[in-house]
């Protein structure tokens, strides 16, 4: 588990897990505020319904009723819908679709789930009953479900203003030289792949608790955010019209996001402005079955992809054409996920000259799709690995020499894809011989052959990854479609005793910045670990952020801080200059210690920052007293996080189970400041891909638009015992454009594993005939591509 | 109704609706908020506390049906001396927790765990986290700290 | 959930006196399956009448013909049972295959047979074992009391005392879980009994149900061979996302197999 000393570098025991593991931690639903009432939303039965009229008198006079809301109650305080962060335009230059995405449903529901009134009562109970009593007259509409079908016409439109479905189609890449390589090829590998949905599934469900003081003219938010500041953000310009400096958001523990609390819902944004409607705090905590239908979900796409190759195996061409399911309503980073976020990855680690993708994204009847764990990247590095792995066998070359052959060699950095971005380094080469190592491939074929005497099949798969992280460069992501900056603020304030509170924009819901915040601050400022304080998640006390999501955290919110405490240093130097009588360009610093050259005169960082709290001998003519410093850092680039995973499954034919017996991953997450806790954030993500490949779906009745998959009972969660026990190492290679040299490491394990899964099971079955396997490759799924492929042969 | 029984040592005695589950009791009634609710269909595990000395999920007992038992939550599992139990000092040893949701279920199930299945292989432990949902770690760190509070618990002698 | 009113009985007439006394009372046992449904608003009882209070419900007692258990006994006492494991050792692995370990602390035996989930284990157990049924009016052979989805030949308002399961020569219980709920997608009890073999199958059709085509093939030779080719009718099995009713068919031959050569 490594050292546990605080230093960068250091296996530091968390600060945080005290309150959690006593009880202490306080999430939102912990808070109940004085006079506080419950609501509880009415949500459509129906994925496609005209609504002609809603009925709330029967609701209004239940027990403990204090106001039944409906859209038309928001749309005479002309109360706006939820925004989409980020706009991207069609092939034909016009910006993409953009429907009117309502709080509560105007005229229509257009997905199970959707939401249609609010009942407020006095007790959650009453609330509940209440909301049994709204009468809404629905006439069902027919629904459309999968994104290929949408497009299709004839078909149900989610919204009547977009014809075909069809939020944009957009492209990226060169197509005539990508067409040039397709026709030169000695050989083509194509796929038809599906990017199966996902329901991220935070263990803490969503939840809210608004209030409004008339006497401040002031609400307060308490909410399950990723991303407070935003929220704020968009709730006041976007959402409510209200005067961003009124209200305050926070986000206190939360049990973890994944993307899925990254967005502002119609819940929190409703329960707000009805606080000052009904005058009392209200409350709200979804109930899982609520979180299944209304969470943004993840994925969803289909597929068609073809690779290119000479005659060595080199990669020479790369075609992609994919369909992405939006939903029924775009949410906030819905439109980039799909696009800036997936086809610029298409590059993989490798050297591929001509790169064409082609996206259209379309509208259904189903709950939005939004970003969750990896957004994009997972989807792109399925589309490449498969299409390697399958070259690989097609070639008859080694999965691990088509993919050297192919590699980005470490000399060719910086270097520039045909997909827009510009690696700035990594080793792949380094990673793959260690996964190799760790992994024993060399005595796989030994382990196949016993496991073949047990009736088992032994398979093994790899996936070498790349990712984008540390969203992102505020003047390129603008230029992109984002509307907001994204870069990340941070404040490091020196107390009159040296101790020291930081505030940061980048919240943390599991990821442990409380202590690796305070490593760096440790580290950097030689001040003990122990008195140093993290703050995040208050929009009153920390300056700005933009939360925490994309692996940004540390890459932009710790190089936010590591440029406040380069401030601190700085006028530190200036104090101690002038307290040590000598030229500042003589002091030098060192782990907290100010020193002046040559001599043992020296003063550590408290001596400083009391210094300047009690300014009696200090420059008070140059200097402000004081010793607080906050940064805003805009990353110059992205950062580029890769490994290597390897998988090794063994299939029972008999029952289609797929059993993980080995799974290896080394990545490459530059500098590590908390080894225990990037471990701990590949080990989650790993959980998730392996989710992806072998057990979770979301499955909507492709008819009746019912969510099939909407308890635990049907939709299946990674527990203990599906997984095995991981072998994890990193290969690092410093970014070398933050100061930190970090690169994120909290979505790695869920983009990287899903495609080794894959084809570690088709590598397994290949002995029976099976090709190709769909995720979730379920014991039903596998078994029928057993059944399937034997009937070939037979035939 | 009237409901008693003792909880975290203490004796309570409260006025509720039948309908009251004892995670509601907990939470709403008694202020202890650390059994969480992560579910509505009794599989996450999140609400985990121990019933008479057995590990059960308080979201799926009413508390009427607790009348007179000896209830323990994640509050009242260390011995009060502001020292963690030796289950929870090993979760924090092995970064058994990341956002810390499933955390207090977790460690409580842990604890019946052990007592009931000694010296089990990682194997057993896995299995027998079958009813608890961790969505950030997973597990191969729990399954440590399962292990090293085993460990732990044996040393002090207390199940 | 809905309200309703709650009544905590200590003895069986009592219980069956405040069931009759209302159209729409029911008993609660571990309520790992009433409660579920209660919070998801799936059913609306006027009365819970609590059986937990009531001693001479729980308890297990084995002399050498039979294991006789009682309704409120819960799955984790059968399955950690030194003498359940000794007599039936099938049974407590069956037990010990329920839900998870915090379900198997709480539900009981009574609630699980009484429901009849179509995917539940116990019934199973019932059947394959050929047990008998004691409830507060009769008793009921395993073979008249699973009558279809939820449905057992239990009238309204009779309860279940305990379950009589006679010591097999041998027998074996294994299920395959649906993955997501970890219910049996197929679970089978095999049993080579005084009476011949019993086969019974649960997780795959309406209610557990017998294999008669298996059980004469055994008969013959115990042997996982000599059902190889003894498949069960897929028409009548259950479909869902987990498992088309061909798989279903196919996986109680495999497991059947499975259980033949586990059986001890
Ligand atoms: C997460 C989870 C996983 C589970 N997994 C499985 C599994 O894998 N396999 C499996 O078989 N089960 C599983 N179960 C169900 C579990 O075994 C239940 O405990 C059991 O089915 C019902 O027992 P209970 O005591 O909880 O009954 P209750 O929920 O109290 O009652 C169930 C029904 O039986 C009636 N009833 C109860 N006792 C009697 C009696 N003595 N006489 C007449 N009627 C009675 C009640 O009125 C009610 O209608 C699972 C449950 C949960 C929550
Ligand atoms: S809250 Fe999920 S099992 Fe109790
Ligand atoms: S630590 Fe987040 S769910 Fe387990």
């Amino acid at each position: 588990m490594g050292e546990p000393t605080t230093k960068i570098g250091g296996s530091t025991r968390r600060s945080e897990d005290k309150r959690f593991l006593t009880g202490q931690g306080r999430y939102t639903d912990d808070i109940n505020m004085a006079g506080q009432t419950y609501a509880c939303f009415v949500r459509s039965p129906h994925a496609h319904a005209r609504i002609n009229s809603i009925d709330t008198s029967m609701a209004r006079d239940a027990d403990g009723v204090l106001a039944v809301f409906t859209g038309e109650d928001l749309a005479n305080d002309g109360i706006g819908g939820l925004p989409c962060g980020w706009q991207i335009h069609d092939v034909s230059g016009e910006p993409m679709a953009e429907p009117p995405h309502p709080l509560l449903a105007q005229g229509k529901a257009r997905y199970v789930g959707d939401h249609v009134a609010v009942v407020i009562a006095e007790t959650k109970q009453q609330a509940r009953d209440a909301a049994e009593l709204v009468d809404v007259d629905y006439d069902m509409l027919d629904a459309v479900i999968s994104p290929a079908k949408a497009l299709e016409s004839g078909q149900p439109l989610v919204h009547d203003e977009v014809p075909d479905n069809r939020c944009y189609t957009w492209e990226l890449g060169d197509s005539g030289a990508a067409d040039e390589a397709f026709e030169r090829a000695h050989h083509v590998t194509s796929l038809d792949l599906v990017n199966n949905r996902l329901i991220p599934n935070a263990l803490e469900p969503r939840a809210a608790v608004a209030s409004y003081s008339p006497g401040e003219d002031h609400y307060t938010l308490y909410t399950t955010s990723q991303n407070p500041h935003l929220a704020r953000l968009l709730l006041s310009a976007f959402v409510l019209n209200l005067p961003e400096h009124k209200v305050r958001v926070v986000s206190p523990d939360v049990g973890g996001g994944f993307g899925s609390k990254i967005y502002p819902y119609a819940e929190e944004a409703t329960l707000t402005w009805a606080s000052k409607k009904i005058g009392r705090p209200i409350k709200w905590t979804a109930e899982r079955v609520e979180s299944f239908l209304s969470d943004a979900h993840g994925r969803d796409h289909v597929t068609r992809a073809e690779m290119a190759l000479d005659t060595d195996g080199r990669f020479i061409g790369m075609r992609v054409d994919t369909k992405a399911n939006l939903g029924a309503y775009l949410s906030t980073f819905a439109s980039a996920v799909p696009t800036i976020l997936y086809a610029t990855l298409l590059a993989g680690q490798y050297t591929t000259p001509a790169i064409h993708a082609r996206v259209t994204a379309v509208f259904t009847h189903t709950a939005p799709v939004d970003a969750y764990r990896g957004a994009g990247r997972p989807e792109a590095t399925y589309v490449v690995e498969r299409l390697v792995s399958q070259a690989a066998r097609d070639m008859g070359l080694s999965q691990a020499e088509i993919r050297r052959r192919n590699f980005i060699p470490t000399d060719a950095f910086p270097y520039q894809t045909p997909v827009a971005l510009n690696y700035d380094v990594g080793d792949y080469d380094a990673t793959l011989t260690r996964a190799e190592e760790l992994a024993d491939v060399a005595g796989f074929e030994g382990r196949r052959e016993e496991a073949q005497k047990r009736g088992k099949y032994r398979g093994i798969g790899y996936s070498t990854y790349i990712e984008a992280c540390g969203l992102a460069p505020s003047n390129i992501a603008g230029a992109l479609g984002a509307r907001a900056g994204l870069y990340e603020a941070g404040e490091v304030r020196l107390h009159p005793t040296g101790k020291v509170t930081v505030f940061t924009g980048s919240h943390s819901h599991g990821q442990g910045h409380e202590t690796t915040f305070a490593q760096i601050v440790s580290d950097r400022l030689g001040i003990p670990f122990d008195d140093v304080d993290v703050v995040h998640g208050d929009t009153d006390r920390s300056a700005f952020g933009m939360g925490t999501y994309g692996s940004r955290s540390l890459a932009v919110g710790g190089s936010a801080i590591v440029k406040a405490m380069d401030k601190i240093i700085d006028k530190s130097r200036r104090i101690a200059a002038h307290m040590l009588e000598a030229a500042e360009a003589d002091i030098e610093y060192d782990d907290g210690t100010f020193r002046v050259a040559g001599t043992d005169k020296s003063l550590s960082m408290a001596e400083v920052a009391f210094s300047a709290y009690v300014p009696h001998n200090y420059p008070l003519e140059q200097l402000e007293p004081g010793l607080d410093e906050s940064a805003f850092y805009d990353p110059t680039n992205f950062t580029y996080p890769a490994g290597s995973h390897i998988c090794e499954v063994e299939v029972d034919p008999d029952t289609g189970r797929v059993e993980i017996v080995n799974f290896t991953a080394v990545d490459d997450f530059g500098n590590v400041i908390n080894p225990m806790i990037v471990e701990g954030q590949v080990h989650g993500g790993l959980a998730q891909g392996i989710g992806q490949a072998l057990l979770e779906g979301a499955v909507y009745d492709a008819e009746s638009g019912q969510l099939i998959t909407g308890t635990y009972m049907d939709y299946t969660m990674p527990r203990a015992d599906d997984l095995p026990s991981f072998r994890v190492d990193t290969c690092n290679t410093p970014c070398t454009h933050n100061p930190l040299g970090v690169k994120g490491c909290g979505e790695a394990g869920a983009i990287g594993s899903p495609p080794a899964v894959i084809d570690a099971i088709i590598d397994a079955l290949r002995p029976l005939g099976v090709t190709d396997l769909e995720m979730p490759a379920t014991p039903l799924r596998v078994w029928q591509a057993i059944q399937d492929a034997q009937g070939r042969q037979v035939a | 109704m009237n409901v008693s029984m003792t909880v975290n040592g203490r004796s309570v005695t409260a006025d509720v609706d039948p309908p009251t589950l004892l995670t509601e009791f907990l939470r709403d009634h008694l202020g202890l908020t650390g059994t969480h609710v992560g579910c509505d269909t009794g599989q996450c595990g999140s609400c985990t506390i121990h019933l008479d000395g057995r590990a059960v999920k308080a979201c799926s007992v009413l508390a009427a049906q607790a009348e007179g038992a000896r209830v323990v939550t994640i509050e009242g599992l260390a011995d009060g001396n502001g020292d963690l139990h030796p289950m929870q000092a090993a979760f924090r040893e092995e970064h058994g927790l990341q956002c810390g949701f499933c955390t207090p279920g977790m460690v409580m199930a842990a604890v019946d765990l052990v007592n009931t299945y000694p010296n089990a292989s990682d194997t057993t432990i896995r299995e027998n986290l079958e009813g608890n949902i961790c969505r950030c770690t997973g597990y191969e760190n729990i399954v440590r700290a399962l292990k090293s509070g085993a460990a732990g618990m044996g040393d002090q002698g207390n199940g | 959930m809905y309200a309703f009113g709650y009544h905590r009985p200590t003895t069986i007439d009592e219980a069956v006196t405040l069931l009759g006394q209302s159209e729409d009372a029911s008993a609660i046992a571990g309520g790992q399956t009433l409660l579920q449904s209660l919070k998801q608003r799936l059913a609306q009882p006027g009365e819970l009448v609590d059986l937990g209070a009531i001693k001479e419900l729980s308890g297990i007692a084995v002399d050498g013909r039979t294991v006789v258990i009682g309704a409120l006994t819960k799955h984790n006492e059968v399955a950690l049972s030194s003498e359940v494991r000794k007599a039936v050792p099938a049974l407590a692995d069956l037990a010990g295959a329920i839900g998870d370990h915090q379900v198997r602390n709480v539900g009981t035996i009574g609630g699980s047979v009484a429901n009849s989930d179509p995917a539940a284990d116990y019934p199973a157990a019932v059947l394959g074992l050929g047990a008998t049924v004691e409830t507060n009016q009769r008793r009921i052979a395993a073979d008249d009391f699973f009558i279809d989805l939820f449905e057992t030949a239990l009238e309204p308002g009779e309860l279940i005392k305990a379950i009589h399961f006679p010591v097999p020569k041998r027998a074996a219980y294994v299920k395959f879980a649906q993955p997501a709920s970890r219910y049996a997608l197929a679970g089978v009890m095999v049993a080579e009994t005084g009476d011949g073999v019993r086969l019974a199958v649960t997780g795959a059709g309406a209610c557990a149900f017998r294999v008669p085509a298996m059980e004469q093939a055994l008969a013959g030779d115990f042997s996982a061979d000599a059902i190889k080719g003894v498949q069960v009718d897929a028409d009548e099995l259950n479909d869902d996302i987990h498992g088309t009713p061909a798989y279903r068919a196919h996986l109680v031959n495999v497991l059947a197999r499975r259980a033949v050569e586990a059986a001890r």
